[in-house]
C-alpha cells in the first residue's frame, strides 16, 4: 500500500472525499482513539487538570473528542480545510486553525501545558512542493513549539516514519530546537500494532530565554 | 475561536518579530457567538499569570466587553471577577472576521470560527 504522504499534500490528499472517509471509519478511529490515549498518557500530567492542549494535526477533532471527554481545553490546527469543517460540524470545542505547522505557529511562551500529535509527522518529512525543505520546516515547527510550551512542558507525537533516517532528522532537528527526550515503542515485536511515540520535553529554562 | 486562546497568539510572519507590534492582533469586523461552557474556578486562576491583561484590555474594548482594569488581589475569592472572566474568554467566540498584525499588516481571515494562519510564500 502506498503512503498517503507520496500521493499528494495533506490539504489535497485529505479533500472532502478522504476526510469522510478517514473519519467515519471505525477502524481507524478506534486506532487513533488508542494512540490519543496513549499520547495523552505519555504526557505524565501531574494531576487530572483540565489542561491546556495543542493537538497538532487535529484532523476532524478524533483526538479532540477525548481531549474533551476528559475536560481539558485544546486548541487544534490543521492544514486540511475538509478535515476542519467536519470538526466543527461536530461542535468539538476546542479552538480550531487553518495552519501548516511546517510554516511554524505565532504563540506567546509559555501558552501550553502539552501538545499531542497523532499520526502527523510524518507529513513534514516531505517535499512535496519545491520549496517545502523538510528540514527547515521541521526546524521552524519544532523551534516556534518549544516556545509555546510550558518550561517542563512535554509534546507527545505518534508517528509513522518511514525509514531510520527520517527519525534521525526529526530527532536531530527537535534536540536542535531545545527538546530532550526520545523514542518509546509499544508491541515492538509485532510488525501490525507496533507504534512510535515521540516524547519531546520542553527543558527547564526560563520563559523567553530560548532564541530561533 | 475563544478570546483566551487569541490573547496567547501572536504574529507568526517570519520577519514580523517586533513584540510591541505582532500581539495583540487587532480585531477587525468581528461577528461573536456566545456559547455556554462550565465555569472551572481552578482552570482560571491557574490560567491567569499566563494572560497578558492589558492585551486582554485592548482586546475586548475591541469587541465591546467590560473587564476590570485590573486583576483582583485574590482572583480565587472573587465570584464577580471570576464570572467576568469566564464569560469574556471562555464563552465568547469569534465566528466571522479578520485579526490584523500592527508589525507587518498581514490579515489572519476568521470562517466559521477558524482562522486562517496560512502564509504567503514571502512570509516564511
Ligand atoms: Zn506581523
Amino acid at each position: 500500500m502506498s503512503r498517503p504522504e507520496h500521493i499528494a499534500p495533506p490539504e489535497l490528499f485529505y479533500g472532502d472525499i478522504e476526510a469522510k472517509k478517514y473519519t467515519s471509519n471505525s477502524r481507524i478511529a478506534s486506532i487513533q482513539a488508542e494512540m490519543t490515549l496513549r499520547a495523552v498518557e505519555l504526557l505524565n500530567l501531574e494531576d487530572e487538570g483540565p489542561y491546556y492542549l495543542l493537538d497538532i494535526g487535529c484532523g476532524s477533532g478524533l483526538s479532540g473528542e477525548i481531549l474533551d471527554e476528559d475536560g481539558h481545553l485544546w486548541v487544534g490546527m490543521d492544514i486540511a480545510p475538509s478535515m476542519l469543517e467536519i470538526a466543527v460540524d461536530k461542535d468539538v470545542e476546542g479552538d480550531l486553525f487553518l495552519q501548516d505547522i511546517g510554516q511554524g505557529m505565532g504563540f506567546r511562551p509559555g501558552t501550553f501545558d502539552g501538545a499531542i500529535s497523532v499520526s502527523v509527522l510524518q507529513w513534514l518529512c516531505n517535499a512535496d512542493k519545491t520549496e517545502n525543505r523538510p528540514r527547515y520546516r521541521l526546524q521552524r515547527f519544532f523551534s516556534t513549539l518549544f516556545m509555546s510550551l510550558q518550561r517542563g512542558g512535554r509534546a507527545v507525537f505518534q508517528f509513522y516514519p518511514e525509514n531510520d533516517t527520517q527519525v534521525e532528522m526529526i530527532m536531530s532537528t527537535a534536540m536542535k530546537c531545545g527538546f530532550t527526550g526520545g523514542l518509546v515503542v509499544d508491541y515492538p515485536n509485532s510488525k501490525k500494532a507496533r507504534k512510535l511515540y515521540l516524547c519531546l520535553f520542553a527543558g527547564q529554562a526560563a520563559p523567553g530565554d530560548k532564541q530561533i | 475561536m475563544r478570546l483566551i486562546t487569541h490573547n496567547m497568539l501572536k504574529c507568526h510572519v517570519k520577519n514580523c518579530t517586533d513584540p510591541n507590534q505582532q500581539f495583540p492582533l487587532r480585531f477587525k469586523e468581528v461577528q461573536l457567538e456566545q456559547i455556554e461552557a462550565e465555569r472551572n474556578d481552578e482552570f482560571l486562576v491557574r490560567m491567569l499569570p499566563r494572560l497578558d491583561w492589558p492585551a486582554l484590555l485592548t482586546s475586548t474594548k475591541e469587541l465591546g466587553i467590560a473587564l476590570p482594569e485590573s486583576v483582583p488581589a485574590s482572583p480565587e475569592n472573587d465570584d464577580e471577577f471570576l464570572q467576568a472572566l469566564h464569560t469574556a474568554i471562555l464563552e465568547t467566540h469569534v465566528k466571522e472576521g479578520n485579526m490584523v498584525c500592527n508589525g507587518c499588516s498581514h490579515e489572519y481571515k476568521i470562517t466559521n470560527g477558524i482562522p486562517n494562519m496560512l502564509l504567503a510564500e514571502h512570509e516564511i
